[in-house]
């Protein structure tokens, strides 16, 4: 089925039968059933703890969907889920790691006319989502294949006068906070999460609040991917809430903004001082490159006695 | 051979039998000025804030010069020559050239270096043999390593093309004077950038001695300038519109307010702060050297370092032991004139320092540490602290959890591996760590999981000029030395 025609029946559908109260239309048709959208903590998707909402409308104002307004709370918890998680994805081995990113791109391309249709559900003209869509997947596919690479080109051995062994290489930070871009209902989060986990990190990611809806499906395919739980984690919410939490939190190592308000940013950079926390500002979402990857990693010096 | 079996009795005296005749290095051929000035646009200037304040010797109590502080208007003066020169000459100049006069400097440095290591232990207390051994050769070789970079740097970052950030404001701290004006200056110049740095207020000498040295090499004016100064100077710097980069070495504490106030702005900024390194023991080590090793992590420079092993983790089953041996060996440690090249431990740098070492060992005590002081004798003028260790103290202590910098050592103990990678990595600080044990497998395990910049395995406190160095978590950001250390200062 052409998929032009198929995005303009779901919105069809969601627009004039999903939400419709006028019985007399409904006689002759199925009912479509509307999913509940929660967030993803710890592998597992939970209504946020606060029991707030925000509804998301489309171009006609009409309702979506009810959406989970994240707290300080549910960022905390996945704070807890991405600590404990992160120690055993930084274990396994390099090529794991980058199979699991590829996994992610599998089952993201397969799922490709339904995230289309969900971007144009919110908003995004035809092409735009479509190319929104092919850019995510390709760019899971090139941080894949840097998972078991950029210790390569990023590590040295280093001639030191003493007689040790001496190397450095880069070891992941640990926990990552990130909002994405408001402008984007899935490349944004995908050049959060790829970078941070194909280094190591676990992370816990704020969606941008006009696209809530692709980045909850995009918790279904990491969910179906292998990625652990914890990992990564996404909340929906407000940006303008959650900033300060995310920045101020004393067990997140690092922190990415790739959102556009210059206030936020400050209250990021001023709150991350708190315990150091490195900030990425992310300019350009559609940058793939290992500096990224290098941006949350810290270099790890070691001196190796030589003799016996 | 039946007594030997009493070890508790065993004990080497030192007291009457090992007498030191006295090997003072001379300092007759130092030649000091009475009042130093701001180093700026190439000419020693004196400061527009006409202010001037001692640079004393911490082992006599004697002040030694007046040395300017920078106010604004002088920093004001120092950030817009080096944007000159920046602009005009640094930036345009081939690199191989810039390479050429850092090399000149890492020369010079050489041949003052006896001057400069007696300076060094003028000024700010440590022994002559750790300026002369350690300090001095180390920052030469550091510009040594950093002038070959210069023309190569488009291979230190695959992909990108090197450009420098533009004006670096550079703050350092009085534990390694010279050393650090050289971690800092020599790959800021290398990368192309030009430089304005600020030396710590209680040890401001060789950096003015290192600013003679640069305008001996003939650098072009205002490629590095100096100003020397406190608090004040260095919020000038930190806040001025400007600078491009930041790099700052000191407490973390001060690296917080420094991050804050950088917030909102296009600075980029490097951090080398605090730490509170493990050094951990297990039993297969061979226990001579790691006393040897725990007295060098800890003592080495009164203390006064940031990487310093001031945490001990000793596996309990040698506990006893190690902890005689290290008591015998702190005996023999001797403390006293920095100029003497018998002395292991030379004098606190200031007295701000002695009394905040003094106060967190009083708050050890009230916690129920158990301390233990060598019995030295200490010279009756000057800043001096005991070498001293504390046992009976738990995680939550606050000498085990605080930054001393002092030659104090927090010592617990551990039965596994698990436990001491726990308890070590039971710190917001992450800058470095001792791991010692005679099995290399052991040596990977630990160092791999403990979160540190740097990690030690039989050895402690070594440093190079190729060897990266820099924190994890709350002890900085950003990495010196090596090749890692170039992108500090490359866009």
């Amino acid at each position: 089925m052409e998929v032009k025609e198929k995005i303009k029946k779901t919105i069809q559908k969601h627009t004039e039968n999903g939400h419709s109260v006028n019985g007399s239309t409904v006689i002759n048709k199925r009912i479509p059933v509307l999913k509940t959208y929660k967030l993803y903590i710890n592998g597992q998707f939970p209504r946020t703890e606060s029991g707030r909402y925000y509804k998301l409308t489309n171009r006609d104002g009409k309702v979506i969907a009810n959406i989970c307004r994240g707290s300080r709370k549910d960022f905390r918890d996945a704070v807890v889920a991405a600590r404990k998680a992160q120690e055993g994805w930084q274990k396994k081995s390099a090529f794991n790691k980058s199979q699991i990113l590829y996994r992610i791109a599998e089952t993201l391309e397969t799922r490709k006319a339904q995230f289309a249709e969900t971007l144009m559900l919110q908003g995004y003209e035809h092409q735009a989502a479509e190319q929104e869509v092919y850019a995510s997947i390709d760019m899971l596919v090139y941080y894949a294949g840097w998972c078991d690479k950029y210790q390569q080109v990023f590590s040295s051995v280093n001639p030191v006068e003493s007689s040790y062994f001496n190397f450095s290489f880069p070891e992941p930070m640990g926990v990552v906070a990130a909002i994405a871009n408001q402008q984007s209902g899935l490349l944004s989060l995908i050049t959060t999460i790829a970078p941070a986990i194909a280094g190591g990190n676990a992370i816990i990611v704020l969606a941008a609040e006009k696209y809530p809806l692709t980045a909850i499906d995009f918790t279904e395919v990491l969910n179906a991917s292998d990625v652990p739980g914890g990992v990564v984690n996404i909340l929906t919410g407000y940006s303008k809430e959650l900033h300060t939490h995310f920045s101020s939190h004393m067990d997140v190592n690092a922190m990415m903004y790739c959102g556009n308000n210059a206030d936020e940013l400050k209250t990021i950079q001023t709150n991350a001082a708190l315990n150091v926390k490195r900030v990425i500002a992310v300019k350009d979402i559609k940058e793939e490159s290992p500096y990224r990857i290098m941006g949350l990693q810290e270099v790890k010096t070691t001196w190796h006695p030589v003799g016996i | 051979m039946a007594k030997q079996g009493t070890k508790k009795n065993v004990k080497l005296k030192f007291d009457t039998q090992w007498q030191y005749s006295a090997a003072p290095e001379s300092p007759d051929h130092i030649i000091l000025a009475d009042k130093y000035d701001l180093f700026i646009n190439g000419k020693f200037t004196s400061p527009q804030s006409k202010k001037y304040f001692d640079t004393i010797n911490p082992a006599k109590e004697t002040r030694i010069a007046s040395v300017a502080e920078a106010g604004q208007a002088d920093v004001d003066a120092a950030v817009s020559a080096a944007r000159q020169a920046y602009n005009k000459v640094w930036s345009k100049m081939p690199a191989r050239e810039r390479g050429k006069y850092i090399y000149r400097i890492a020369r010079l440095m050489q041949e003052r270096a006896r001057e400069l290591a007696i300076i060094e232990s003028m000024d700010g207390g440590k022994p002559i043999r750790e300026s002369r051994d350690i300090d001095v050769p180390l920052a030469a070789a550091h510009f040594f390593y950093y002038a070959g970079w210069a023309d190569k740097l488009d291979y230190a970052l695959p992909g990108m093309k090197a450009e420098p950030m533009g004006v670096a404001g550079q703050i350092i701290p009085w534990n390694f004077p010279l050393l650090m004006a050289a971690w800092k200056i020599a790959p800021a110049l290398a990368c192309g950038n030009t430089v304005v740095l600020k030396p710590a207020e209680t040890t401001p000498l060789t950096a003015l001695k290192l600013a003679e040295i640069i305008r001996d090499a003939d650098l072009p004016p205002g490629v590095v300038n100096i100003v020397t100064g406190a608090g004040a100077t260095g919020a000038a710097i930190v806040n001025h519109a400007g600078i491009d980069k930041i790099a700052f070495t000191g407490s973390t504490d001060v690296g917080k307010i420094i991050q804050k106030a950088l917030a909102g702005t296009s600075k980029k900024f490097t951090l080398e702060l605090g730490g509170k390194a493990a050094n951990i023991i297990f039993e297969d080590a061979a226990i001579d050297q790691a006393v040897e090793g725990i007295v060098n992590g800890i003592f080495f420079n009164q203390g006064h370092v940031c990487c310093a092993g001031s945490r001990l983790f000793v596996q309990e089953s040698i506990a006893n032991t190690l902890l005689r041996k290290l008591k015998d060996r702190m005996e023999t440690l001797i403390v006293g004139d920095p100029l003497d090249k018998n002395t292991d431990i030379g004098a606190i740098n200031s007295r701000d320092q002695l009394n905040k070492i003094k106060s967190l060992v009083k708050i050890g005590i009230n916690e129920g540490g158990e301390c233990y002081q060598s019995s030295c004798s200490l010279p009756s003028k000057g800043f001096w602290f005991r070498p001293t260790i504390f046992t009976n103290v738990a995680q939550s202590s606050k000498i085990v959890q605080e930054e001393i910098f002092g030659p104090v050592l927090a010592i617990q103990t551990f039965r596994t591996v698990e436990e001491a990678i726990e308890k070590a990595n039971n710190t917001p600080y992450g800058l470095s760590g001792g791991v010692w044990t005679d099995k290399g497998s052991k040596v990977f395990k630990v160092t791999s999981k403990i979160k540190a910049g740097v990690l030690w395995a039989n050895t402690f406190n070594k440093f190079d000029p190729t060897s990266p160095f820099g924190g994890y978590k709350e002890s900085g950001s950003g990495r010196e030395g090596g090749m890692h250390g170039l992108s500090a200062y490359l866009k």
